[in-house]
């Protein structure tokens, strides 16, 4: 395809092939007809390409928590200290994504247009199902990929503003490599930490978490998949490299500040100090 | 053997425009108006899930006038160009110039080409950073593309409505200040006997783009927001709730649909 003639990249044909072929309101979908050289694929590479690792998702009253560890590895070496695998994909609702990096925030980036270009069209919001049964489908179509090592595992969560009661208005929903789609009660953690991190999960959460206690618990969760997981990074201190943590709440979603999450992640560490077996 | 049916380029042009332009005078108007904070848009518009105005990208919106299904495919294509270009570019590259572009070649090249122009006319409108960098841009049913510096006025009574527009409109109003041109703009063709019409919340719909809100600068204001926004009443109520589509072209203006009952 060339860019400057069709794809629709300012061509006459094709924005009146746009403007007259009626089409769906997906975006994913005209993508694989006007440009189908742009969605996200790879041709394999294992071990060698950049894996992101850890995330883990909680509910509390109000909402709910997506939190993810900044490092990507390739093989045994460190690839990135800092990277970002949680984001908001759109005002309600969170991805985080364990896996390939590179192709995982490709989709994450094409998720994020899929629902905005949905809600412009339609001049609605998709159910929070919607999206995620829309998300199922994403990851589904990468599953050639998958076999071949590029495996892409998304979690995600949202505030669902449908639900009768807006305390327990949080959802999470995991998925497999063929686009299995589940949802998830209380909590859930994805990637090379997750055994870890959901073990610490299940001795953390409470029914009666507040926006506080949550951050505490996904950031006390991620230290401790760290701790026996080489793949997944701690808090970094000395660099100030902290877990991402963001919250989806009825007034949209947020990502916690570091100076917040410098505070819990020292409480965190002097409270382990006192029990050095922990 | 029949005589081939000779019409000149000129009289081709000449029918078309007059068919695109009785079609588009038929329908009630939309006003545009830059702000100082962003770009403001009042369309004459009793439904309130058929728009006329609607969101393109993070700094664009736009608004069209005339055949609703025609502009509606214009605007699905507008959002599919511009998230395309976002999706493969970065979304800062996103420009109501490079769309007011395509608009402009797409609409020249339905006019020449198929048997029925579009009767519709369009704006696209960009915010920027600052009331200097605002851009407004009106597309006709021909393709012709004019870059408007303040305000435009699109729809029925076109004349009447830029007169009254120009007559009140100066630079840098504030929002309040903004919907009351535009509001008494709209009113001011259609009554009875040349009397000003009062058009309340539920008969207009408004839009914004505002340079102030991060991200996604466009926001829809209805309910009881905009009737908070609106002028006090004045002059005779609208009779006529104007609807989002035209009239069909056998009709006259105003003549009523034929009954479901």
């Amino acid at each position: 395809m060339s860019i400057e003639r069709t794809g629709g990249l300012g061509g006459v044909h094709g924005l009146l092939g746009y403007a007259t072929s009626p089409g769906s309101s997906s975006f994913t979908e005209f993508l694989a007809a006007a440009a189908p050289d742009l969605l996200p694929r790879g041709d394999g590479g294992g071990a060698l390409v950049p894996h992101g690792t850890t995330i883990v998702a909680a509910t509390f009253d109000g909402g709910v928590a997506m939190a993810g560890d900044r490092r990507a590895t390739a093989g045994n070496l460190i690839a990135q200290r800092d990277i970002e695998k949680v984001f908001a994909s759109d005002d309600y609702t969170l991805i985080g994504i364990a896996g390939a990096a590179g192709l995982a925030i490709e989709i994450v980036r094409l998720y994020q247009v899929e629902l905005e270009h949905y809600e412009k069209i339609e001049g609605t919001q998709l159910t929070l199902d919607g999206k995620a049964n829309r998300l199922a489908t994403m990851i589904r179509g990468n599953l050639g990929q998958a076999l071949q090592g590029l495996a892409v595992v998304p979690l995600f969560a949202g505030f669902d503003a449908d639900a009768a009661d807006a305390g327990g208005a949080g959802r999470i929903y995991s998925f497999d490599v063929a686009g299995g789609r589940y949802p998830e009660q209380y909590y859930h953690s994805v990637g090379s930490g997750s055994l870890f991190a959901r073990g610490a999960l299940k001795k953390l959460w409470r029914t009666d978490l507040d926006r506080a206690g949550v951050i505490r618990v996904v950031v006390e969760s991620l230290y401790d998949a760290a701790d026996d997981d080489s793949a997944t990074g701690g808090p970094d201190l000395t660099r100030g490299i902290y877990p991402i943590v963001m919250l989806a709440t009825a007034e949209g979603t947020s990502r916690v500040a570091d100076d917040e999450l410098d505070t819990v992640v020292r409480a965190i560490l002097a409270d382990r100090e006192s029990r050095p077996g922990a | 053997m029949s005589m081939p049916f000779y019409a000149s380029a000129e009289q081709i042009m000449r029918d078309r425009s007059e068919f695109a332009r009785k079609g588009i005078a038929r329908g009630r108007g939309v006003v545009v108006v830059t702000y100082a904070d962003g770009v403001l848009f009042v369309a004459e518009n009793a439904s309130s899930a058929l728009h006329k105005v609607s969101e393109i990208y993070d700094r664009i919106a736009f608004a069209g006038v005339g055949k609703y299904n025609e502009y509606e495919n214009l605007r699905v294509a507008g959002i599919r160009l511009a998230d395309l270009r976002g999706y493969s570019y970065d979304r800062r590259d996103v420009t109501a110039r490079a769309l007011a572009n395509a608009y402009a070649q797409t609409l020249g090249t339905i006019f020449t080409e198929q048997q029925k122009p579009y009767e519709v006319e369009i704006c696209v409108a960009e915010v920027g950073e600052g009331p200097e960098d605002d851009q407004l841009y009106r597309l006709s049913y021909d393709g012709t593309i004019v870059d408007e510096p303040n305000y435009l006025v699109m729809g029925g009574q076109v004349d009447a409505l830029t007169t009254e527009v120009r007559r009140t409109f100066t630079p840098g109003l504030q929002l309040r200040e903004a919907l009351g041109v535009a509001v008494a703009a709209l009113g001011s063709v259609g009554g009875t006997d040349g009397q000003p019409r009062s058009l309340p919340a539920s008969q207009i719909e408004v839009a914004v783009l505002d340079r102030t809100r991060v991200k996604r600068r466009f926001k829809r204001i209805a309910g009881p927001a905009l009737t908070e926004l609106l002028p006090p009443q004045h002059g005779e109520p609208a009779a006529e709730p104007a609807p989002a589509d035209t009239p069909p072209h056998d009709r006259e203006n105003g003549e009523k649909p034929p009954s479901q009952n």
